[in-house]
């Protein structure tokens, strides 16, 4: 704090300036979430049992594994990690387009300007559904019913694709401009005519965007629910890293690493191509 | 105080911004920088501290030669150069004393700066100029719930905060009414007398700048086509800089923009007294 | 060039005229579906390949089966719960913590007007972004349980390393999104490169920092919930205890209790998020 100073007395204010808070205004709430704050790192740092030994001897295998990442070998295991790869490839394009197929009447019926009430509820539910669960979760269940394999995967990835692209579009309905549905709707178009004419090609682009986004997101889910039975790279995955082949494992997440790009730059380019 | 010689800057598109611009500005002395959009005005300015570096030539700040200083004289001398800019440029989410405080920022170390321990007497003349600019009770306000003015003032705050020995004011008036673009050139030149700061004032508005400057320096297309007392600006001058204009209109125009204020003034005082009378 | 086709609303008649589509735009698009029918189909078919049919067609009773098991929920389980849950909630906000650590400079080296290098220090932390963001949670569990051994260290390791790539990528688009003109100003003071970025750049990308945190936060909850699956400590361990022995009744706790967290961590995060902007 600087010093006060009565140099120039033309003021009654003391020319003594402090830094404004930053974050918080009031000097209470600040107390109590700053000392809660450390409180609570405290307690959870404590709580973390680390078995230093354990660590210490893991930090070779660590080594290896960043070998394994710098060195990959993608040929001794080649034929596991194509079938895997073809398997979360062909999960990730048919889980998308059934995914968008269901989601687009889903979300028409989440939207409170399009669907009458007892619709717009129960679509919401499903929404809600598929946003809570975990893809995980949701693929223990699916290979418990529809057995091991891809089949399981696929129904998970659809099941997931509901909630994120149902959602983003319903709330993209409700947002559009008023003004342009309504001058169809005096018209005395049918609903499916609104639709067609008002909704779509306001909402269009934004839609093959978010398609676009999600193949993205499942193809990197499509990598990891095989850990749990349905099918995909995960497997592969899985069992490599159980066998301690660390270059087989840094082949298949440089493979993974390298799609995930090559798709993220596609689908901008296509997003400007639809613009 | 502020040798110019043979500045030039061409963009890498080849665009020649400048062509080899001269001038001196004595100390105390106020000159206004006017010519058509385009005509190199703002780089001209940017290019004094080498916001823009020059192509060629070399600006001198009293003996310092700063088109040839390194990275670190540079930021020594930059301190001494205030610069006023057109869209205010306040950092909008920290309050106006650390806005004004920021002038000091080439004094100060960064840990000091980082932990906002400015010494008192910085602090105390940041406090005189928001007095003097006006705004001594908005200390701890947010810089974006300010009006254009206000924060056209808090700019100008800012670049005394410095102690400089030139400034470099960049368009001041262009997102600001006609009233208050004239009580800001008025507290300009008005500072600028004050301390005998000498002031290179980038405008568009021809009026202001002839009412407001001793001095004008016309550019067109990158090169100074004129340079004398701003008695000396009429209208072929004019023409010179900016092309064939009504330039008659322009100088009616001026006579009502100053009637008008005093119109305004007077309104204002009207209004206060039925107020007064009313309560 | 525009694939769609063009509503104009005539403000006359209120009628929107339709553009014709020409025939080659017309075929293109018809063409563009068809690929992609095409892919689809062929993508099904080669994904279905193994799938044993009679499964699918026996998934109904199946479900019914362990839907019969999973039904009521094993309340009384819920008291080995709390602990575990603690646990969870450490690895989301402690793995949050260590990748806003690493992201934060990760950020500042990625961004076009922050970074030392354009051509050497800016691609690789763009690379560094990538395939964080590119590799799941709970493959960077796996890995990691495999090298450290399992426990919450793996989990919140694993935690921090995904969420590097999520905050780095939204904050380098805030940091590139500054105002130039704040930044041109406070250089033009004379100020280093460090007080340019403390009281130019920080204070404009300071909210969008923290609703980024917040939000990554609401989401390692959600991921922290089933790290335990590969051993990687939460209440994940519980679920793949159950799992194994088929305990379906605690399953379905363990699931409800999940879904009451992610309930709860997305009220906090909405709030916080609000309370901030």
């Amino acid at each position: 704090m600087s010093d006060a100073n009565a140099t120039t007395g033309t003021n009654a204010e003391p020319r003594i300036w402090k830094r404004p808070p930053v974050l918080i205004r009031d000097p209470r709430w600040r107390i109590a979430i700053y000392g809660g704050a450390v409180v609570y790192l405290i307690l959870a740092i404590a709580s973390v049992e680390v078995n230093w030994v354990r660590v210490y001897d893991g930090l070779e295998r660590g080594w290896n594994f960043i070998y394994g990442f710098l060195a990959p070998d993608f040929t001794s295991r080649w034929t596991d990690i194509s079938q895997g790869l073809i398997e979360s490839l062909t999960m990730t394009v048919t889980s998308t387009v059934v995914g968008v197929l269901i989601s687009v009447p889903i979300g028409i019926g989440a939207a409170r300007n399009l669907a009458p009430k007892p619709i717009y509820l129960a679509c919401r539910a499903i929404i809600a559904l598929s946003r809570a669960l975990q893809e995980i979760i949701v693929a223990i269940l699916f290979v418990a019913m529809f057995g091991f394999g891809p089949f399981a995967g696929f129904l998970t990835l659809s099941f997931a694709t509901i909630g994120f692209l149902a959602k983003l579009l319903a709330e993209d309905i409700e947002d559009i401009d008023e003004a342009q549905a309504e001058a169809i709707r005096a018209t005395g178009a049918s609903w499916w005519q609104l639709v067609n004419f008002a909704i779509q090609p306001q909402v269009m682009p934004r839609l093959i965007g978010l398609s676009l986004y999600r193949l993205d997101i499942n193809f990197r889910e499509s990598a990891v629910i095989g850990i749990v039975g349905a099918g995909g790279i995960g497997a592969t995955l899985n069992t490599a890293i159980d066998r301690y082949e660390f270059d087989s494992a840094g082949a298949i997440l440089l493979i993974i690493i390298a799609i995930v790009m090559v798709a993220e730059y596609s689908s901008s380019y296509v997003r400007k191509w639809v613009q | 105080m502020l040798r110019v010689e043979g500045l030039s800057k061409t963009y890498r598109t080849g665009d020649k911004a400048l062509s080899d611009v001269s001038f001196t500005v004595p100390a105390g002395q106020v000159v206004g920088l006017i010519g058509p959009s385009g005509a190199g005005k703002s780089t001209l300015i940017r290019c004094v501290n080498r916001l823009v570096e020059p192509t060629s030539g070399a600006v001198y700040l009293g003996d310092l030669n700063i088109t040839g200083m390194s990275q670190r004289s540079l930021r020594r001398a930059r301190r001494r150069i205030g610069m006023i800019f057109q869209e205010y440029a306040l950092v909008e989410r920290l309050t106006v004393m650390e806005n004004v405080l920021s002038g000091r920022l080439g004094y100060v170390p960064f840990w000091r700066s980082f932990t906002r321990r400015f010494s008192a007497k910085d602090i105390d003349k940041a406090f005189g100029l928001l007095d003097r600019v006006g705004l001594a009770d908005q200390a701890d306000k947010r810089a974006d719930a300010l009006s254009g003015g206000q924060r056209q003032r808090v700019g100008i705050a800012r670049a005394l905060e410095q102690d400089p020995e030139l400034l470099l004011i960049d368009e001041p008036t262009a997102s600001l009414d006609p009233k208050t673009s004239r009580q800001i050139m008025r507290l300009l030149v008005e500072i600028c007398n004050e301390s005998g700061l000498p002031a290179i004032i980038n405008i568009h508005d021809v009026l202001l700048a002839q009412q407001f400057t001793e001095r004008i320096i016309g550019l067109q297309a990158g090169v100074v086509v004129f340079d004398g007392p701003s008695e000396d600006l009429d209208d072929s001058v004019l023409t010179r800089i900016y092309g064939e204009e009504d330039w008659t209109a322009m100088h009616r125009k001026a006579g009502k923009d100053d009637e008008e204020d005093q119109d305004e003034d007077e309104d204002g005082r009207e209004q206060e007294e039925r107020l007064a009378g009313l309560v | 060039m525009p694939i769609g086709t063009d509503t104009d609303t005539n403000t006359d008649t209120g009628k929107p005229q339709w553009q014709h589509r020409t025939p080659r735009s017309r075929l293109m698009l018809w063409f563009g579906w068809l690929a992609l029918v095409a892919l689809t189909v062929y993508c099904w078919q080669v994904m279905t390949e193994g799938t044993i049919w009679a499964f699918v067609a026996d998934a109904p009773r199946q479900a019914a089966d362990i839907g019969g098991r999973m039904f009521p929920p094993r309340w009384e389980y819920i008291d080995t719960l709390w602990l575990p849950l603690w646990d969870t909630i450490n690895i989301a906000t402690l793995g949050t913590l260590l990748g806003i650590v690493f992201a934060v400079p990760v950020a500042f080296l990625a961004a076009r007007n922050t970074t030392p290098s354009a051509a050497f220090v800016r691609p690789v932390a763009l690379f560094i972004i990538v395939a964080s963001r590119s590799i799941n949670s709970l493959i960077w569990a796996l890995l990691l349980v495999s090298i450290i051994g399992p426990g919450l260290l793996a989990g919140i390791v694993a935690i921090g390393l995904r969420s590097i790539g999520f905050i780095a990528k939204l904050l380098y688009e805030a940091i590139e999104e500054t105002d130039a003109n704040q930044i041109e100003a406070v250089t033009a003071t004379g100020a280093s490169k460090a007080q340019v970025l403390d009281y130019a750049i920080v204070p404009q990308v300071l909210p969008s920092f923290f609703g980024i945190s917040v939000f990554r936060w609401d989401i390692n909850i959600r991921e922290s919930t089933i790290l335990g699956l590969v051993g990687a400590g939460g209440i994940g361990l519980e679920l793949q205890a159950s799992l194994n022995v088929l305990a379906w009744p605690q399953v379905t706790l363990i699931i409800l209790v999940i879904l009451a967290t992610v309930v709860v961590s997305e009220w906090v995060s909405a709030k916080v998020r609000h309370a901030i902007i």
